[in-house]
């Protein structure tokens, strides 16, 4: 059987087996030793005579080193060495890249870039040795730093249809907006540590990263060793959102010092470092036209976007993916810039493309429904297109539509007002808002072990990660469906990169992707239980460790062993596919102050067969939390003269918090996507993010009457604008 | 430097400090006595997940130095229950899946653990309308007593779910 996925399986076969676990909202496996702090994250393995490295980061924005006082700080207590390799990372790697980032510390791109590791026997020493060292620069004085002096290139061929400006001047009713949103970190909780073990030629890393098989190639494309010599062991991972996606400065850096002192040297950056030296999402400069006929029909949709990376990058932050698919309208053109600076490298951050352009594309629908006159549901209702604007490509399938009427029923929409400023609560405007959330859908190549032990338990290997997403709890699922094992004599064993290559984390295809290599490991066994058992596969009922009706270690004299895979095929390009939701919020604006507090939010999303109902919502959850950050509070923050980041921690960078998040709801559709995968599954990992701060915009606009394009929608912005808080 | 030593309660075993005075609570408990379910997200006091209890009280580890602990009783997660034997607390955060990632979760559970004594002690919060009486703990009161623990993977509805719960089982015994 081809690997390569090209037509939908249409079997449903989840649906069909009979263990009844598929979907079930179980409680991780692994859940008991996170609760209890037994869970080991990266910089927490225990090998002994491990030495602490402390990164040095520049303290200009552009420019050489040229010196470096090491003989000053190799003389304190307890130092051991200082490094400034040609080989150390000047900037992470990429999500898939699979080769060494761009080396050599000596140059300085950015403020905050490492340019050398102190190591002493003790993290107390390392911290103040690596404070005391000094360096000296040359520093480039016509760097560029500010995103809005610099010259911008196109990044691709613009996607252009129709007549655009045509369309706008003979619409019914049009807007054209340019909207800002901020820079972004992923700010995960765990900061990127590595621990590195050398035994002769081979390296062991202890790490926190999202992608081992990229990962172990860039690691060891970037110390020169061979990929065979290099193992990665990242069995939990503190929370990754696109920023451990590639390695990043701690694990060269740390692999190089082990090599040379001949002991385990361990790596963590300070959160400083996680901040100014970890890949950004870029701020973006987007300009949305729309126009619509008398009807409220879409004729044309404007997506130009600007954004920014450092030189040498091929990465740009991909604003109107989403658009491209969503809403109807013959006359079309959505192009992408780029623009040159010397400020922390640009790259995924949960949701690349969509968690920004959907948020602005949402608040323009807002603003063209309204003057349109129509209700902002009924018209994003009326514009999905029948088949993909332009290419006439079938959408797989499409909750959208399901996701706007459930979550207005259950959000209670129809108690908006159409018009801003109608209800008050003490100091407090009150309004509500709606979005639609889109996310592409991606298949990436995975590869899974799965046996059924002659003791009738099941074990899944895969060197896939679980940064929380839910791996462990769905890779089982799915094993235990396929085999009719219960659950709890289902082992799953991830994170090693000894184990077979799964898809890794991102672009929230893991799931779906190492699920259904799983799933084609399991069929595999399958097919060799009814064998045995002499029946056809379609008569195979497997259910608590029964194979129809007997014991399923009856028929194992040995253990079978079966590896699955699945590759991207027909089905990626025969089809438009995407994961779709519905946001709802409701918004209360300070009358004075221009505080924003969301009050209520209501997610209904469809991405296919859900695989486990509790860890599902979560991510939902999890994303619509990133979206009230994006749209409130979150924002990088750097001063254009020296390209210093001036929100570089967690008390300047405001993620959200408790009191930021009110109880979310969050609706999971029923639906079987079999163009998406073997597993009528897609992705959620992002889903929960793309288009939510648009929700809370629109919000803000019904209850207090103002219209910002500019997120994050801070007291500041919105205070100068509020309506007379008396006039009423 | 010269090296002072302190004795520390930590989960009612008696623990030597002897080393380096500039060590934080915090790498004492995760790099010598190799407790490292206290979890360090900052180092700088702004996130909470090294919080652990200490005579009773929550703190940041992080912004403590270990000598300053001499004969104090440091209870970390690791002394709140185990995988074998969970606390009522670990089991709601499991059942509620009020973590995703973990790494925020061990200073979630110790974090709501003072907090619940705080409340039945009736120490009021920025948010508690009348001082004087025992302060009624809407969501709300609890999202403000724990939004010193930040959580990035954005758990926050489901943490005070099972911080709910908990209260509603305790009330009932
Ligand atoms: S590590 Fe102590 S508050 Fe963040
Ligand atoms: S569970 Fe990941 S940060 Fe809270």
């Amino acid at each position: 059987m081809s690997d390569s996925y090209d037509t939908p399986d249409q079997r449903n076969l989840l649906d069909q087996t009979a263990q009844g676990v598929i979907g079930q909202p179980l409680a991780r496996p692994e859940g008991a030793l996170k609760v209890c702090g037994q869970a080991t994250y990266a910089a927490e393995h225990d090998l002994r005579g491990c030495a602490e490295g402390v990164l040095v980061g520049a303290t200009i924005g552009c420019g050489r080193v040229v010196r470096i006082h090491r003989d000053e700080v190799l003389a304190m207590p307890g130092v051991l060495a200082i490094y400034a390799d040609q080989a150390m990372l000047r900037r992470n790697a990429q999500g898939t890249a699979g080769e060494a980032p761009i080396q050599d510390v000596a140059t300085v791109d950015y403020y905050g870039q490492p340019v050398a590791l102190v190591v002493a026997e003790s993290f107390e020493q390392a911290t103040a040795a690596a404070k005391a060292l000094r360096v000296d620069y040359d520093v480039t004085t016509d760097a560029d730093f500010d995103p809005a002096e610099v010259e911008y290139e196109t990044s691709e061929e613009p996607d252009e249809l129709g007549d655009l400006d045509r369309a706008m001047n003979e619409a019914a009713f049009s807007i054209d907006r340019t909207f800002t949103t901020a820079a972004h970190n992923s700010a995960a909780m765990e900061p990127h540590a590595s621990i590195a073990d050398w035994d002769g030629s081979n390296l062991t890393l202890y790490g926190s990263f999202q992608m081992l098989k990229y990962n172990v190639k860039e690691l060891a494309d970037s110390v020169d060793v061979a990929e065979k010599n290099v193992r990665i062991l990242s069995p939990y991972i503190g929370g990754g959102f696109g920023s451990k996606l590639g390695i990043s400065h701690d694990a060269a850096s740390a692999a190089l010092a082990a090599r040379d002192l001949g002991r385990p040297v361990r790596v963590t950056l300070t959160r400083q470092q996680v901040f100014e030296t970890i890949t950004r999402r870029s701020e973006t400069r987007q300009r949305l036209r729309l126009a619509c006929d008398q009807e409220g029909r879409l004729t044309g949709i404007g997506h130009e976007a600007w954004v920014t990376n450092l030189p040498d990058e091929g990465f740009a932050e991909p604003v109107t993916q989403a658009t491209k698919f969503l809403y109807a309208g013959q006359n079309r053109r959505l192009a992408l810039a780029v623009g040159r600076v010397h400020l922390t490298t640009a790259g995924s951050v949960r949701a690349p493309g969509e968690a920004v352009g959907m948020q602005v594309l949402e608040a323009a629908m807002d603003e063209m429904a309204e003057a349109a006159g129509i209700d902002p549901v009924e018209f994003r209702k009326r514009n999905l297109p029948a088949e993909l604007p332009g290419e006439g490509l079938p959408y797989s399938s499409r909750m959208l539509s399901e996701a706007l009427d459930t979550g207005a029923r259950s959000f209670g929409w129809e108690q908006r007002h159409p018009h801003p400023c109608q209800r008050r609560e003490g100091e407090w405007w009150i309004g509500m808002g709606v979005a639609s959330a889109a996310r592409v859908n991606i298949l990436s190549k995975a590869e899974a072990r799965v046996t059924l032990r002659a003791d009738g338990r099941v074990l899944v290997e895969s060197d896939q990660t679980d940064l929380g997403t839910g791996s462990y709890a769905i890779l089982g699922q799915i094993a235990a469906e396929m085999l009719g094992v219960p659950i709890d004599r289902t082992d799953v064993a991830l994170g090693d990169s000894d184990l077979p290559a799964g898809s890794g984390s991102g672009g929230s295809w893991g799931a779906t992707s190492t699920g259904s290599a799983v799933f084609h490991a399991c069929e595999a066994i399958r097919a060799n239980l009814a064998h045995k058992l002499g029946v056809d596969a379609d008569d195979l009922r497997l259910k608590d460790g029964l194979a129809n009706g007997r014991p399923v270690t009856d028929l194992l004299d040995r253990d079978l062993v079966e590896t699955g895979r699945i590759e991207p095929g027909k089905t990626m390009k025969d089809y438009s596919q995407a994961s779709y939701g519905a946001f709802f919020c409701e918004a209360a604006v300070n009358a004075f102050t221009g505080e924003t507090r969301v009050r209520r939010m209501t997610g209904a999303f469809g991405f296919g067969r859900v695989l486990n109902a509790k860890t599902a919502r979560s991510q939902c959850l999890g994303g619509m939390v990133w979206g009230i950050g994006s749209a409130l509070t979150e924002a990088m923050e750097f001063d254009h003269r020296t390209g210093r980041l001036m929100t570089h921690d967690l008390a300047e960078y405001h993620v959200p918090v408790h009191r930021d998040v009110p109880a979310i709801e969050v609706i999971l559709l029923e639906e079987r996507d079999a163009a998406a995968s073997p597993l009528q599954a897609k992705g959620v990992g992002e889903l929960g993010i793309c288009g939510a701060a648009g929700a809370v915009a629109s919000a803000i606009y019904n209850a207090c009457g103002v219209r910002l394009h500019s997120f994050p929608m801070t007291p500041d912005k919105l205070a100068k604008r509020l309506p007379d808080p008396f006039g009423v | 430097m010269a090296t002072q030593s302190a004795t520390l309660d930590v989960n009612g075993e008696a623990r030597e400090f002897q080393g380096d005075p500039r060590q934080t609570l915090l790498d004492f408990l995760r790099l010598d006595l190799k407790l490292t379910g206290t979890k360090k997200g900052c180092d700088h006091g702004q996130c909470g997940a090294c919080t652990v209890i200490v005579n009773g009280r929550r703190i940041n580890s992080c912004l403590s130095l270990a000598i300053m602990h001499d004969g104090d009783q440091i209870t970390t997660i690791e002394g709140i229950g185990t995988p074998e034997n969970l606390a009522a607390i670990q089991r709601a955060f499991v059942s509620h899946d009020g973590f995703q990632c973990g790494y925020c979760t061990p200073g979630q559970i110790c974090s709501a653990t003072a907090m619940l004594k705080e409340l039945a002690a009736g120490w009021p919060s920025a948010v508690t309308e009348a001082v004087a009486d025992t302060p009624a703990p809407s969501d709300k009161e609890l999202r403000e007593r724990m939004s010193g623990n930040l959580c990035r993977c954005g758990a926050y509805s489901n943490i005070i779910a099972a911080i709910r719960e908990v209260m509603q089982s305790e009330k009932g015994t």
